[in-house]
C-alpha cells in the first residue's frame, strides 16, 4: 500500500483524499452539492451496476436526481446511490500487485465447461 | 409496440460490442440487461368513438386537456440548458417530454372524434393530425387554461406553477382513468404515474424552497402570489367540460377541487407558507383561457414554436 487514501470522489475511479489542490475556501466547489455515486439494476433481475455519478444535497435529492438522470430510457427497476467519499478505491500504483496475478490463473475460469443456449447472464 | 435496439451482428461494430461479447445469446433481446421493452399505451385499446357523447364535445374537451399539456411542455422546455444545474435540467425535461406525450394522444384523439377542428394543410401534406393541430393553430383556437401560458420566470416560479398545474391535472385524471371513452381512460392510466412524480418534484422543491433561504423563501412566495389568480381557473367547470362529464366520458374540474385543496393546503402547511389572497384573474366577458381567450404571451410563444412547421406545410418530419 502506499500509505496513501483513495476515494471514488470524481466519478471515474480513485481519486486522493489528501496533498492534492483543492478551491480556496468559500468557493465554487466547496458550495457544491456533494457527488454521488448511482447504481441501477435493470429489468431482468441482474445486480445493481454502477451508471455514473451526479450531484444532490441529500440521499433523497440524490434518488430523484438519478431517477430522472440514468433511467429516463426505461433502464431500471431499482435504484441506489452512495455518496462518492464513503466509497474506498484502489490505487492507481497498486494495480499490478492488485491484479497482475490473476492474469495468468486460466484454471480459474470456468471456460472448459460449455453454457446451454438458454442460460442467459452468464 | 417494440423499440429497436443496436444490431449486434452488424459488422462495422457499435459501442454495444464489448458488452455483447459475453454474451452467447446475441439476437435474443433477453440479453439486454436495460430498457428494450417500451409500451404502446393505447396497445389493444377500442379506439372507436363512443356513440353516447357529443363527438365535437368530445374533441373540444380532448384540446382542452391536449393544449394544457402542450403549452405547459413548452414552457418547461424552455429550460433546457439554463436549470440551476445539470440534473434539474433534465428532469425539467424529462416532464415536459411527459407531457409532450399526452398532449400529442390527446390532440390525436380530438382529430379522431371530429376531424373538423384539424386545420386544413395544403393537398398532400404528410402532417398528422396531432401535428396540424399543435403547429397550424391561432393562439385563439388553443383551449389551455392561462396558468400554462405565462412566460416562465426563476426556478420558484416554475416550481409554484408545476406544483398547481400538476396538483390538479393529476386530480383529474385519477377521475378520468374511469371515463367511458376506453382511449381517454388509456391516456389518463398513463398520465397518473407522470403526474404523481411531478407533483412530487415540485411539492418537494417548495418545501425545500419554502424552508431554505430568505432569498429561496422570498422567491417562492413572490411566485405564489404572482400565479395564484390564475389559479382558480383550473378548478372552473367550462360548458364543455359539463357536457362530457355529464356523458362519463370527462371529468368536470369542480368536482376535484376538494381533494386538490386538500393536497396545497398540506403542502403549504408543511412548508410554512400562508395561503395567498390575491382575487381570481378574471376573464373577458365571462371568457377564459377554456374559450380561447389568452395573454399576448401565448402568440409569442406560438409564433417561436410553430415557425418552421408553418414553413414547411408538406415537410416530412
Amino acid at each position: 500500500m502506499s500509505g496513501q487514501d483513495f476515494t471514488a470522489e470524481g466519478g471515474h475511479g480513485a481519486v486522493p483524499l489528501e496533498g492534492v489542490p483543492a478551491a480556496k475556501a468559500g468557493h465554487g466547489s466547496e458550495r457544491e452539492w456533494p457527488l454521488y455515486e448511482v447504481f441501477v439494476r435493470g429489468k431482468r433481475g441482474l445486480n445493481h451496476v454502477h451508471v455514473g455519478s451526479l450531484h444532490a444535497a441529500d440521499d433523497e435529492m440524490a434518488l430523484r436526481h438519478a431517477r430522472d438522470v440514468y433511467t429516463r430510457r426505461n433502464e431500471g427497476v431499482s435504484v441506489w446511490v452512495v455518496q462518492a467519499r464513503h466509497v474506498a478505491a484502489s490505487s492507481p500504483d497498486e494495480k499490478d500487485p492488485m491484479f497482475a496475478p490473476s492474469g495468468d490463473k486460466v484454471y480459474r475460469h470456468p471456460t472448459f465447461y460449455s453454457i446451454p443456449d438458454d442460460v442467459p447472464h452468464m | 409496440m417494440s423499440h429497436l435496439t443496436p444490431d449486434p451482428n452488424e459488422s462495422a461494430g457499435s459501442a454495444y460490442d464489448g458488452l455483447l461479447e459475453h454474451h452467447e445469446v446475441a439476437g435474443d433481446s433477453s440479453q439486454w440487461a436495460f430498457g428494450t421493452d417500451f409500451e404502446d399505451p393505447l396497445a389493444g385499446v377500442d379506439t372507436t368513438v363512443p356513440a353516447d357523447v357529443d363527438p365535437a364535445a368530445l374533441a373540444v374537451y380532448c384540446l382542452m386537456l391536449g393544449d394544457d399539456a402542450l403549452v405547459m411542455s413548452h414552457r418547461l422546455s424552455e429550460w433546457c440548458s439554463r436549470a440551476p444545474d445539470l440534473e434539474e435540467d433534465i428532469a425539467l425535461a424529462n416532464t415536459a417530454l411527459d407531457l409532450l406525450g399526452q398532449a400529442r394522444l390527446l390532440l390525436a384523439r380530438a382529430a379522431a372524434a371530429d376531424p373538423g377542428v384539424v386545420p386544413a394543410l395544403p393537398e398532400g401534406s404528410p402532417v398528422p393530425a396531432e401535428d396540424a393541430l399543435a403547429f397550424f393553430r391561432e393562439a385563439g383556437d388553443f383551449r389551455n387554461v392561462r396558468l400554462a401560458e405565462v412566460p416562465n420566470g426563476d426556478f420558484a416560479h416554475t416550481v409554484v406553477r408545476l406544483l398547481l398545474f400538476s396538483s390538479v391535472r393529476l386530480a383529474l385524471f385519477e377521475q378520468l382513468a374511469s371515463s367511458s371513452d376506453p382511449v381517454l381512460s388509456a391516456i389518463a392510466v398513463k398520465g397518473v404515474k407522470e403526474l404523481a412524480y411531478h407533483r412530487d418534484y415540485a411539492g418537494r422543491w417548495f418545501l425545500t424552497l419554502a424552508q431554505g433561504t430568505d432569498e429561496s423563501r422570498h422567491r417562492l412566495e413572490e411566485a405564489l402570489r404572482d400565479l395564484w389568480p390564475l389559479y382558480p381557473e383550473l378548478l372552473t367547470t367550462h360548458p364543455v367540460e359539463q357536457v362530457v362529464s355529464e356523458a362519463g366520458v370527462g371529468v368536470a374540474p369542480d368536482s376535484v377541487a376538494s381533494a386538490v385543496e386538500v393536497v396545497l393546503e398540506q403542502v403549504l402547511a408543511v412548508s410554512e407558507v400562508d395561503r395567498p389572497q390575491g382575487q381570481p384573474l378574471a376573464g373577458v366577458r365571462g371568457r377564459t383561457g377554456r374559450d380561447g381567450l389568452h395573454s399576448e404571451a401565448l402568440s409569442r410563444m406560438l409564433a417561436e414554436m410553430q415557425v418552421v412547421a408553418r414553413a414547411h406545410p408538406t415537410g416530412r418530419w
